[in-house]
Parts: C-alpha cells; sequence; structure tokens
C-alpha cells in the first residue's frame, strides 16, 4: 500500500472512532435535516402554492441536497478542531503523507454520510416521497449526493484550516446553514425576484438539487433557468470539478505548508 | 563535524508580522546531551521549537537536525525526531490506548508499542478512557508517549512540566532523565530554572529571539560569581552593613528591609564566609545570620534580564 493510502486509512479510523466518542455534531447535522423536512413539509407547505403531497416530493431532494452541502459546516468544524487543539501540529511532525490528513477527514465524511442520509431517506419515504425514475437513475442521484457532499467538505476543511479558532469557524459554519435558503432546495426559484432568482440559480446547490429531483423523477427540469440548473447534472457534475479543484489542492497546501 | 551535534542551528531569523521572534539564534547541542532553553514568556523559546520541528519554516538561517536541514529535508527530520509540548497534543476524544496505537499505526511501530508505553508511563488504568478527562499529569505523560513510539534520536519538549503538580513534575523529570541516560538528545523549553537545572547539561537562556547566554548550569552561575548575604537584628543595622558588603564584593548592595537583609553579588573568588563574618563583626554590625554561595539560576535570570534593562533604559 502507498503511503498516502496507508496514512489515509489510518486517519479516516481515527475519525471514525472520534464519531463514536463524540457523536454530538454528527447526530445534530443529520437530525436538523429531518426536522426542516416536516416543519417546511407539514407547516410551510401547504401555505405555499404548490399542493401537500407533490411539495413534499419536491422537498425531500431538497433536503437530501441541504444535508449534503453541510459538509461545509461540519467539514469546518472538524478541520478547526483540529488545528486549533493540537494534534494536527503533531500530525505535521510526524513522517507522513501532507494529503492523508484532510484526505483522511475527507473520505471518513463521505462514509457517514452515506449512512446518515438513510434516516432522512425513510421519513421522507414515509411522507409519501417516491424514486419514480429508474435504477440507475436513483444509483446517479446518490452517487451525485456524495460527490457534493466530497466536493462541500473540502470547502469546509479549507476554512476550517484558514480559520482563527475555533469559535471563529463555529460561527461562519453556522452561517452555511442559510446556503440552501439561497436556493431551489426548499421552493421553486420562478417566484424570486429578479436578482435574488439569478443568486439563487447560480448557487451549487440548485443544480444539484434539479439534478437529484429529475434522476429520482420528482420534478421536471425547469425551462429557461441559468445554464448549471437547465442542464442539471452536466452542471452538477462541473461545479463539483470546481469546488474539488480548487480547494481539495489549496486545502492540502494550506495543511502542509508551515507558518 | 555536523554529526556530532543533533541539532545545530546558524541564525534562525523569523518574524511573525511587526514581531521578531527569532533574531540569529545560534544553538548546538551535542548528541547525547540535554539541552535547556531557558527564558521568560515572549522570548522565542516556543517559536525556536516550532521552527526545529518543522512546523514553522524560518525566515532565514539554516539548520541541521538528527543531520539533516530543516528547509531541504524536513521529511528525513520528521522521521528522527519526537515532539511533546504545549501544541503538538494527542486527539481529546480518543482514549490514551487508542490515541497510542493511532500513532504507532502511523509510523509503523507495532501494535505492543502502545501497551509498553501505557505500561511505561503508569496509564494503564487510564487506557480506555477518553484523554480529556485525563488530570494534567496524565495527559502530558500521555503526550511524552506519543513522542517516544520510535525512541527519537531528538526529543523536543515545550514547557513539559508547566501547571503540574510536585508529584507530577517529577515523574516527567524521571523519564526525561531516563531517555537521556539512554542516549536521546533532549532539547526542552522552560521557565522553570530548577527544572533546567536539574535536567540539562547545558543552558542557553533565550532573550529577545537570541542567545543571550549559555553554559552549563553551574558556568552560568559563575558568571555571575557569588552572592554574599548578612541579616541583622534591626533594621537600622542595614546602612552599616551595606557599607561593609560594598567594599567587599565591589558591587552596590540590595537591601530588604522586611527582611533585614542586604544582598550583594561578587566575582572576586578570593572573598570566603568567615573574612565576611570577621568583616561585619569588626563593623559593629550585629550579624544573625551570613551566606555566601552560588547564585540560584533564579537569581542568575533575574540579574541577567536586569541588567539587559537597566542598559536599555
Amino acid at each position: 500500500m502507498s503511503t498516502l493510502a496507508y496514512d489515509t486509512s489510518a486517519v479516516f479510523g481515527r475519525h471514525l472512532l472520534r464519531l463514536r466518542h463524540a457523536p454530538a455534531i454528527a447526530v445534530m447535522t443529520q437530525t436538523m435535516p429531518i426536522v426542516f423536512l416536516l416543519f417546511f413539509g407539514y407547516v410551510l407547505g401547504p401555505a405555499l402554492a404548490m399542493p401537500g403531497a407533490d411539495y413534499r416530493a419536491f422537498l425531500v431532494p431538497g433536503l437530501l441536497v441541504a444535508t449534503a452541502a453541510n459538509g461545509i459546516m461540519t467539514g469546518m468544524f472538524t478541520a478547526a478542531q483540529d488545528s486549533h487543539r493540537g494534534v494536527m501540529d503533531r500530525f505535521r511532525t510526524l513522517p507522513m503523507s501532507r494529503a492523508s490528513v484532510p484526505l483522511g477527514q475527507a473520505s471518513a465524511d463521505l462514509l457517514t454520510t452515506a449512512v446518515g442520509l438513510l434516516p432522512l431517506l425513510l421519513v421522507g419515504l414515509a411522507m409519501g416521497w417516491r424514486i419514480e425514475g429508474s435504477a440507475l437513475e436513483a444509483v446517479g442521484a446518490f452517487g451525485l449526493l456524495l460527490l457534493f457532499r466530497f466536493a462541500t467538505t473540502w470547502v469546509g476543511i479549507l476554512l476550517g484550516l484558514a480559520s482563527r479558532s475555533e469559535e471563529a469557524a463555529g460561527q461562519l459554519g453556522g452561517a452555511t446553514f442559510m446556503l440552501p435558503l439561497l436556493s431551489n432546495a426548499y421552493i421553486p426559484t420562478d417566484n424570486l425576484p429578479s436578482a435574488l432568482r439569478t443568486v439563487a440559480e447560480w448557487n451549487p446547490i440548485s443544480a444539484v438539487t434539479t439534478a437529484v429531483r429529475d434522476l429520482f423523477g420528482n420534478a421536471p427540469v425547469p425551462e429557461g433557468a441559468s445554464w448549471p440548473v437547465a442542464h442539471p447534472v452536466a452542471g452538477s457534475l462541473a461545479w463539483c470539478a470546481v469546488l474539488i479543484g480548487v480547494c481539495l489542492p489549496l486545502a492540502v497546501r494550506r495543511y502542509g505548508r508551515p507558518g | 563535524m555536523t554529526s556530532t551535534y543533533a541539532v545545530l542551528s546558524e541564525g534562525l531569523e523569523k518574524r511573525f508580522g511587526d514581531v521578531h521572534a527569532l533574531r540569529g539564534l545560534e544553538l548546538a547541542v551535542p548528541e547525547g546531551s540535554v539541552c535547556g532553553l531557558l527564558g521568560p514568556n515572549g522570548a522565542g523559546k516556543t517559536t525556536a521549537v516550532r521552527v526545529l520541528t518543522t512546523l514553522l519554516t524560518p525566515d532565514a538561517g539554516s539548520a541541521r537536525v538528527a543531520g539533516h536541514d530543516l528547509v531541504r529535508e524536513p521529511h528525513a527530520v520528521r522521521r528522527n525526531i519526537g515532539v511533546a509540548g504545549q501544541y503538538a497534543s494527542v486527539d481529546g476524544d480518543l482514549t490514551g490506548a487508542e490515541n497510542l496505537r493511532l500513532f504507532a499505526k502511523l509510523l509503523r511501530a507495532p501494535r505492543t508499542r502502545a501497551a509498553e508505553l501505557l505500561e511505561r508511563f503508569d496509564l494503564v488504568a487510564a487506557a480506555d478512557r477518553p484523554a480529556h478527562t485525563y488530570s494534567g499529569g496524565m495527559r502530558r505523560r500521555l503526550d511524552l508517549a506519543a513522542s517516544l513510539i520510535t525512541r527519537p534520536r531528538v526529543l523536543f519538549l515545550d514547557e513539559p512540566t508547566t501547571g503540574l503538580d510536585p508529584h507530577s513534575r517529577n515523574a516527567i523529570w524521571d523519564s526525561v532523565r531516563e531517555l537521556a541516560d539512554a542516549g536521546t538528545t533532549v532539547l526542552l523549553t522552560t521557565q522553570y530554572l530548577e527544572e533546567a537545572d536539574r535536567l540539562a547539561d547545558d543552558i542557553v537562556l533565550i532573550d529577545e529571539g537570541r542567545a543571550a547566554h549559555r553554559g552549563t548550569p553551574a558556568e552560568l552561575k559563575a558568571t555571575i560569581g557569588s552572592y554574599a548575604q548578612a541579616v541583622v537584628a534591626d533594621r537600622a543595622d542595614l546602612p552599616a552593613a551595606a557599607v561593609v558588603l560594598d567594599r567587599l564584593t565591589g558591587t552596590e548592595p540590595v537591601l530588604d528591609a522586611e527582611r533585614r537583609t542586604a544582598a550583594a553579588i561578587t566575582l572576586d573568588a578570593t572573598l570566603t564566609l568567615p573574612r565576611l563574618v570577621r568583616e561585619l563583626d569588626a563593623a559593629g554590625v550585629p550579624l544573625l545570620d551570613a551566606s555566601l554561595r552560588p547564585p540560584t539560576l533564579d537569581e542568575v535570570f533575574l540579574r541577567l534580564t536586569a541588567t539587559k534593562e537597566a542598559i536599555a533604559a
């Protein structure tokens, strides 16, 4: 096994152990979307123009993507904790592969997310949401969700490594909860004021949500939207490629670069 | 002759914005010795250790650690060092045993090494508790254990006993002594002069990012001579005692009315205690106690930093 793969697997194991000892953040970030789903689906939904059952089918993919987008917050918290509590400095003094520390974190996060999405899917099924497309498309939707999570985790790791303190990372990370609000995850963007609509349509969350809705067969691709939303699968893959392509090398460099 | 030095640095410079933390630090730590970096807060001790352990890149200067160039071969340096300190710590969420197994895995050491170290640092009973529940002393022992997985050639300890109770401090000191006796080179920073006195073969006094003084504990003490002190019966007798001390030592004595003491430092090696007592007695000073002894490192330290402040003022 190469040094990178070996070291990454050790760091991966460490993050799973941490999760077992201190599951609070993971439990919180996996529970919130379920609370949101129930609140939007049964409290706000009926007040919207869309009929209730259709809205809930529309909402479940949105919340799956919002959960994936939480990779920013979780990635930032974890990286900031590690870099301000000293354990990362010990890793830096060890003869380890430089990329293994952030890569181990990102890959452990991917596994926890894959498992953590299951309760949300079950609640969604109980609320009447169904996979209406083909099995292959459904697999594509799950793959896209995990790819997007991987991408947002790298954004989070980069921000967490650059953070001045755990508190600063906590505040900024908490604010990322708002990102799905500026997208089509919870509401269609058609009726938004034009400036806001532009922002929402260029939000990567919108492209991924549209792709997931399309692949699950829950809602058609809206017409006349921005390019990433009008071509949701290609748009989502492009967004992920950009986020990973920019943030992964920067995060690895930031981790490995001594001050 | 670099191979005989475990740590050899020349002209190390490090700036953080306006703060010039290291200003040409020179260090030469012979293989197998214990070097104590001593200095007040902000003197540059921690920056020095962070640079020497590859956590910071120097702005200028060069250093070799365990024979490898710090900037060009950081990976080779990392293979040969152990670090324990205020920052290079363990994972508080993991248990002591899990931490040591993790570092053993990363260093390709057998899993049994973790068990050995738990045993050696008296952590077997706490092995399965998360490290954040450990007391200060246990945490430092775990930090130290984690830095000894592969028996490093050079061990860096940044303030290893700061904030510890005397019992825990003694336990850490014994471990460091044992390691040094087994041939590990140790570079430690401390604010405790007693610690440097007890552990270090050589002491480097760091001040404003430079090595201000260096030598064995005995040599450092000798550079400022002996410490002559008189305790008088009544504080009214202090001026008379001061006159005698001034004449014998050639330095102006420091008077402490509260404790009724007059004290002065002397570089005169011929001054003896009987002569000190005779002269004070001859001057009619009612003497309760008198002493002539090497200064403690605290006194050396205060004296050397006070001199600098006097020059700066």
